[in-house]
């Protein structure tokens, strides 16, 4: 039992202040323009919900919106089934360990920028390793800034080289916690692997994933940089993903009202998701 | 077996195959770059590397990216120390409201918040300073230190905190000489992830910055716009950001397998 | 149901053991008899738990033969051996309920539903769970999480060895006797062969029908609980069983007779031939005697504690500690002593191994 002591609050209040100051005062900013409009010279008039009404009736944000979406479950179902597979497959103890956990967890650690210019090296159609041998190896026509599919092909496997060992890393925690005895009992009880995996593995990694999954979908929900590096939101606006919209309106167009009013929106739906994926996962806890 | 240990071995190779590519092209000439495709350096050159390390406006992009990853480390790491000690020891009124309201400012978009930034930190007067950038980045950091760090103190057993005041511990030297000792693994994991997600962001630190503090991310993405198509300066420059993280990684090795488990397995 | 049989049984960890030193098992030649109640006992890392795994399959061992009745099966999985066994730890399946834990030997081998509910049923009754059949096993207290773990282990019928691996452990020690009785009557009622590995003298005791001692990867002594305590075949056996240990005294045989520095001992019969020159007496506290004067062992009394319902008294013979066991009267630490042992139960031990015969006293 935790005890009853008020005075906790002094240990958390420059924890709150620093948050506070970081979030409250651009958050208020953001809602102040959301309902006003501006002509510029610092003249602002009230709007009222208007911008709201607009953001959420435009094509364009059910567009971004909906690229977001198909961006976000796309990498999730490909990243969280492929790390539990290689955390499966990874030794559990000797020498590699340490090697595959360090190569593995290395791409988490490059700016995101770099990451984009460096997958933008990797894909150029005559000069780059993957571009060269899909145009000239396999004879494809590979080129990601003229060909949507392939600009999509490519932030996905983008994303799942960034992220995947997030999830092995991860996954991985929750194996090596599982005593051996788990492991012996089921021989003994006559389980098949995929019993083993099913009763013992999966149940001992649930928190851990949960963490992932719920990391990976904030993540992913909010990315920028890395596409807007690679493909800059195109060809056209097939890869414009939610923030890259955004940034769009707000800094290239100046926009105000409208991306903030967007802001609030999509902020609410990443809240609102996260909450829905948490309750969902936790609510077997909590029977019996 | 074989075929169970090709799995990690195909990924590692998938994982190294674009670093390997931005390498090689980062010691290529220019000339080699333009004139097609090249699995290896034909005549390695240095030239790359000696630009960015002679010219100030190039590594001066990584000494300000280190300075304000390193302040938001420290910081981040130390208000949240206290903080989580409080959420996993003590109930106090809103801690659970509190603690949610915290993470949710994880799930913010960085997107959201460039403007409002660019605006709140020009009105103090911290545009364009490595304070600035380090504190922003506290957004996110410091939910993300305060649950590391709850989840790592939560399995230590009260009793330790019991048994000190016992021994006529107060509560700073017993928080310093037992407790930080008790989750030293917790504060290192902390502190890897602050660095980690303060070194890889780039929106708000390139926003918040102009001249002064600018970060290597924000030089880079000047060489590539205004000098047109510099690929092996540009291999070079992201070559360099990866060694910070290369480094940090492999002191904590020893930490990942458990330390990734946050705590909470 | 099976006989077991273990033949000539070595097991080393390391890939190229080089000596003795280098084997958890040196050389195991033993027969489990069908039906039998067994204990394992031995201090830790005496190779009990390896002995346990070889025989589960969880390990193969480096060289010799189990066989199961007639059948070898020193290479075959655990899952081919019909074989159950319950860990230190109790392992349960924590997303399932008690009646699936239960259930889920029988289904991975294809029993239908009918069977599977008659076994489950009877077991739960048998293990007094009944009423739990339909909670999630994460919830349940350590106690009758481990009670699912040998449930589970019961619950096929046709099981050639059921072994327990310490599996009181983790449980607190006033359910520890609880379980301990549950499992003799389980015993009793399912007639399957069981095997309980221990460091506990107590729980090896009670539970077992026949004790084998282990020691640094050997097998020192099998014997029913009785012969343990009153002829211990090695002196390791003498100190690990019974509280205080066996007395153990350095002596000199010569002209057939035991010499503990000029005193003449009397021992429970002949000795070896050739057992001539250094070896030890061998005499339980509970057969040593003192009286104020009389015939005996000069002593000075150390100390006496209280443990209860008798009183185990310290005395130095020389430079030697001698215990000795009374019921009632007890001498004051410091007063001088004779100790006298009782003839029938002193023997005499030739580098660490029993070398004398019950039978006529020897001058």
């Amino acid at each position: 039992m935790k005890t009853q002591n008020q005075r906790a609050w002094w240990f958390v209040t420059p924890v709150l202040l620093l948050v506070a100051f970081n979030a409250l005062i651009p958050m208020m900013t953001v809602v102040n323009y959301s309902v006003q409009e501006t002509f510029g010279d610092n003249l602002f008039f009230w709007q009222g919900l208007d911008w709201f009404e607009q953001v959420l009736t435009s094509e364009r944000f059910h567009n971004a919106l909906g690229r977001q979406f198909l961006f976000t479950f796309l990498i999730l179902i490909i990243e969280v089934p492929l790390g539990i597979a290689i955390a499966l497959s990874m030794p559990k103890k000797g020498p590699w360990v340490p090697f595959c956990l360090v190569t593995m967890a290395l791409p988490m650690l490059i700016p995101w920028n770099v990451v984009g210019a460096m997958w933008n090296i990797f894909t150029l159609p005559d000069i780059g390793l993957l571009g060269y041998f899909m145009n000239h190896t396999l004879g494809l026509s590979y080129d990601m800034t003229q060909d949507p599919f392939a600009a999509w092909v490519t932030i996905i496997v983008m994303d799942v080289w960034h992220w995947t060992s997030l999830v092995v890393l991860l996954a991985y925690a929750g194996l090596v916690s599982i005593p051996n005895a788990y492991y012996q009992a089921a021989e003994i009880d006559g389980a098949s692997n995929w019993a083993v995996f099913r009763f013992i593995q999966l149940p001992k990694m649930k928190t851990v994933l949960t963490i992932a999954i719920l990391l990976r979908f904030m993540d992913s929900f909010n990315i920028y940089t890395e596409p807007f590096v690679l493909t800059g939101g195109g060809p056209g606006n097939s890869t414009t993903l939610l923030s890259i919209d955004l940034v769009k309106i707000a800094l290239g167009q100046f926009d105000l009202g409208p991306a903030a009013a967007m802001s609030l929106i999509y902020f609410a739906i990443t809240l609102f998701v996260s909450w829905l994926f948490y309750t969902l996962m936790t609510l077997n806890d909590n029977k019996n | 077996m074989r075929l169970k240990s090709l799995v990690p071995a195909l990924y590692i190779l998938f994982l190294m195959l674009p670093i390997y590519w931005l390498v090689a092209m980062s010691f290529k000439t220019t000339n080699e770059i333009l004139a097609g495709f090249s699995l290896f350096p034909q005549t390695w050159t240095f030239e790359n590397y000696t630009e960015i390390l002679t010219d100030p406006t190039w590594y001066w992009g990584y000494i300000n990216s280190i300075i304000y990853v390193t302040m938001n480390t420290v910081i981040s790491v130390m208000v949240a120390l206290p903080a989580a000690y409080a959420f996993s020891r003590y109930s106090f009124v809103g801690d659970k409201q509190l603690f949610f309201w915290l993470l949710t400012n994880r799930m913010a978009p960085a997107a959201v918040f460039a403007l409002p930034f660019f605006q709140l930190y020009s009105a103090v007067g911290l545009f364009d300073t490595h304070l600035a950038v380090a504190l922003a980045h506290c957004l996110f950091n410091i939910p993300l230190a305060v649950w590391i760090l709850e989840g790592f103190m939560s399995g230590v057993p009260k009793e330790l905190d019991e048994t000190a005041y016992v021994d006529g511990y107060s509560f700073p030297r017993f928080f310093v000489t037992i407790f930080l000792p008790a989750i030293k693994s917790g504060v290192g994991v902390a502190a890897f992830f602050c660095f980690m997600f303060s070194w890889v962001e780039m929106l708000l630190s390139k926003t918040l910055t102009a001249v002064e503090a600018k970060p290597i991310a924000a030089v880079m993405t000047r060489t590539a716009s205004s000098a047109g198509y510099e690929l092996g300066l540009l291999a070079a420059a992201g070559t360099l950001t990866i060694i910070p993280g290369a480094i940090v990684i492999y002191f904590v090795r020893n930490y990942i397998a458990k330390g990734f488990a946050l705590g909470r397995v | 149901m099976a006989q077991i049989t273990l033949s000539n049984l070595r097991h080393s960890y390391s890939p190229n053991p080089s000596g003795d030193a280098d084997y958890a098992l040196k050389k195991i030649d033993l027969t489990w008899n069908d039906g039998g109640a067994y204990a394992l006992l031995g201090p830790s890392g005496c190779g009990k738990s390896t002995l346990l795994n070889i025989i589960s399959g969880l390990l193969v061992p480096s060289e010799g033969k189990i066989l199961f009745d007639d059948q070898d099966v020193t290479s075959l999985p655990p899952a081919q051996r019909n074989i159950a066994q319950v860990f230190q730890f109790p392992v349960i399946y924590d997303t399932m309920t008690v009646y699936d834990n239960l259930a889920f030997p029988l289904r991975n081998r294809g029993r239908d539903e009918a069977t599977v509910k008659e076994r489950v049923t009877a077991i739960a009754e048998m293990l007094e769970v009944t009423d739990m059949l339909n909670t999630r096993a994460a919830n349940l207290s350590p106690d009758n999480k481990q009670k699912i773990s040998m449930g589970r282990g019961l619950v096929r019928q046709d099981v050639n060895v059921v072994m327990f691996d310490e599996p009181l452990t983790v449980i607190d020690p006033h359910l520890k006797w609880k379980l301990r009785s549950k499992l003799k009557e389980l015993h009793q009622r399912v007639k399957a062969t069981m095997i309980y590995v221990t460091h506990d003298q107590t729980e090896a005791l009670t539970f077992a029908d026949q004790v084998v001692v282990m020691q640094e990867g050997e097998i020192v002594q099998i014997g029913t609980p009785v012969e343990l305590f009153e002829r211990p075949a090695h002196t390791f056996v003498g100190h690990f069983i019974g509280s205080p240990g066996m007395n153990v005294l350095p002596c000199d045989v010569r002209d057939g007779g035991a010499f503990f520095g000029d005193e003449l001992i009397r021992l429970e019969g002949p000795v070896q031939s050739n057992s001539d020159g250094a070896a030890e007496i061998g005499i339980r506290p509970e057969f040593v005697s003192v009286s104020g004067n009389g015939s005996g062992l000069d002593a000075k009394v150390r100390k006496v504690a209280d443990v209860g319902r008798h009183k185990v008294v310290e005395a130095m013979a020389g430079d030697r500690r001698i215990h000795a066991i009374l019921e009632g009267d007890a001498p004051n630490a410091g007063d001088s002593i004779k100790l006298a042992f009782k003839q029938s139960q002193t023997r005499l031990y030739k580098d660490g191994w029993l070398a004398s015969t019950p039978g006529e006293g020897v001058q």
